[in-house]
């Protein structure tokens, strides 16, 4: 590229002097870092890897079969959010099950689901899919619909980040040194559980924000601390304060609980889920309307869960910009704007151009 | 996903309030946040504030999503 490296990235990583290794855990970083460039910017010591940081690319194919099945069978109308609607499941994804008649209507907020369910009356399921920012909304729907007694269910899909940090780090194969932590789920949680990680396996954590300078910011810390070795956890994204948003996690506490939930690319991690509380154990449309898929088949050439977990990079799979484009896309790390192969594909990555 | 915008409250009403930003005017939950004002920013996820924050950073941060819109 020829200019500089970003802010104080060169110098700090020569002085450094080793290649490490900055794994970022949210899709709004991945998209911030890949179309700015700044990971062909960086200093080629300076090695940023994305994580199971998008939620629609972590959930499992099956739980899409399971929200299409109770749809068909059971009649059930579904609300999601936008970026679920065209995640493959085994044989179609929710926009082909709408195009066959299925009920399936996209809402931008929880709310929205409630409001919605609330004037038309029937069964109706919310697709609970999202991380810590997310899931405090669904939560506040969920008790409003039960205050209200609209007939709202929820297909719990939801997933906390810092237990796939922890398998991550505990996964085979797998090397880094440093997390980006995401700006969005710290705004929620505060710093604790990203300070248990540190301190536990040794690794720097900064929260950052999405703006390129912020990002650097972020690196930088990340670079001293590594130089003084003192890895510690700390924002550097003002909106995300130390405490995190006590409130939302109040609001949490009294709807959802954590459980055991699988990840794509990551298997079942026990309590990195978040499920409904027994006092809300009647709005589970897992329970109200159980229903048998069989068990998904993936492309086995699909790399999506190698890429998730940071052991592959989107041009490592065979199928990358080949048989899947954001056009025509085989697994939902392609599927989603914000997954590692669609940032990619859209705006190249180091080594590819 | 966790996409989130910051929003100036213009207007607070119960669990509500109307937010904007030029050209755009919303009605969000507040039940997640404590303590906003009208005047306050607050971040904007998925139809409810999910926090609030300083002026100077929510303007920077916004001058960021419009450079990203853009580029769309």
């Amino acid at each position: 590229m020829g200019s500089d490296p970003p802010g104080r990235t060169g110098e700090l990583s020569a002085e450094l002097g080793r290649t490490i290794t900055v794994m970022e855990v949210c899709g709004t970083h991945t998209v911030s870092i890949h179309r700015s460039g700044l990971d062909r910017l960086l200093p080629p010591e300076v090695r940023l890897l994305s994580g199971p940081g998008c939620p629609v690319c972590v959930t499992p194919t099956d739980y899409i079969d399971r929200a299409m099945a109770m749809a068909f069978r059971h009649g059930v109308r579904l609300y999601t959010f936008g970026d679920l609607l065209k995640v493959p499941g085994s044989r179609e994804s929710l926009a082909d099950a709408r195009a066959r008649g299925a009920e399936v209507d996209v809402v931008a907020s929880p709310e929205d689901a409630l409001r919605l369910a609330s004037s038309r009356g029937g069964p109706s399921a919310f697709l609970a899919v999202g991380f810590e920012t997310t899931a405090p909304t669904i939560a506040a729907a969920l008790l409003q619909a039960r205050d209200q007694g609209v007939d709202l269910a929820a297909l719990c899909a939801m997933k906390l980040i810092p237990p796939a940090m922890e398998a991550v780090l505990e996964a085979p194969g797998t090397r880094v040194d440093a997390f980006l932590c995401p700006g969005h789920v710290a705004v929620i949680t505060g710093l604790e559980p990203f300070r248990r990680i540190s301190k536990e396996y040794g690794v720097p954590c900064v929260v950052g924000g999405f703006e390129p300078p912020e990002i650097v910011r972020a690196l930088e810390r990340i670079l001293q601390m590594l130089l003084d070795e003192e890895p510690g956890a700390e924002s550097a994204y003002p909106a995300a304060a130390a405490g995190g948003n006590p409130a939302a996690r109040r609001m949490m506490d009294r709807a959802l609980v954590p459980c055991d939930t699988e990840w794509r690319g990551l298997g079942i991690i026990p309590e990195s889920g978040l499920c409904l509380a027994d006092e809300l154990a009647e709005m589970d449309a897992a329970r109200r309307w159980p229903v048998e898929v069989p068990p998904a088949e993936d492309d086995p050439a699909c790399l999506c869960g190698e890429v998730l977990t940071g052991s592959a990079e989107p041009p490592d799979c065979p199928l990358f910009g080949e048989r899947c484009t954001p056009r025509s896309p085989v697994g939902p790390c392609m599927v989603s704007s914000e997954g590692s192969c669609a940032a990619w594909f859209k705006y190249g990555g180091r080594g590819l151009d | 996903m966790c996409l989130a915008v910051p929003m100036k409250i213009v207007q607070m009403d119960g669990p509500e309030a109307t937010v904007e930003l030029p050209g755009v005017r919303k009605r969000v939950r507040m039940d997640l946040v404590e303590g906003a004002s009208v005047g306050d920013y607050a971040l904007i996820h998925a139809g409810y504030a999910i926090t609030v924050m300083p002026e100077e950073e929510a303007l920077e941060t916004l001058s960021y999503l419009r450079e990203m819109a853009d580029g769309l």
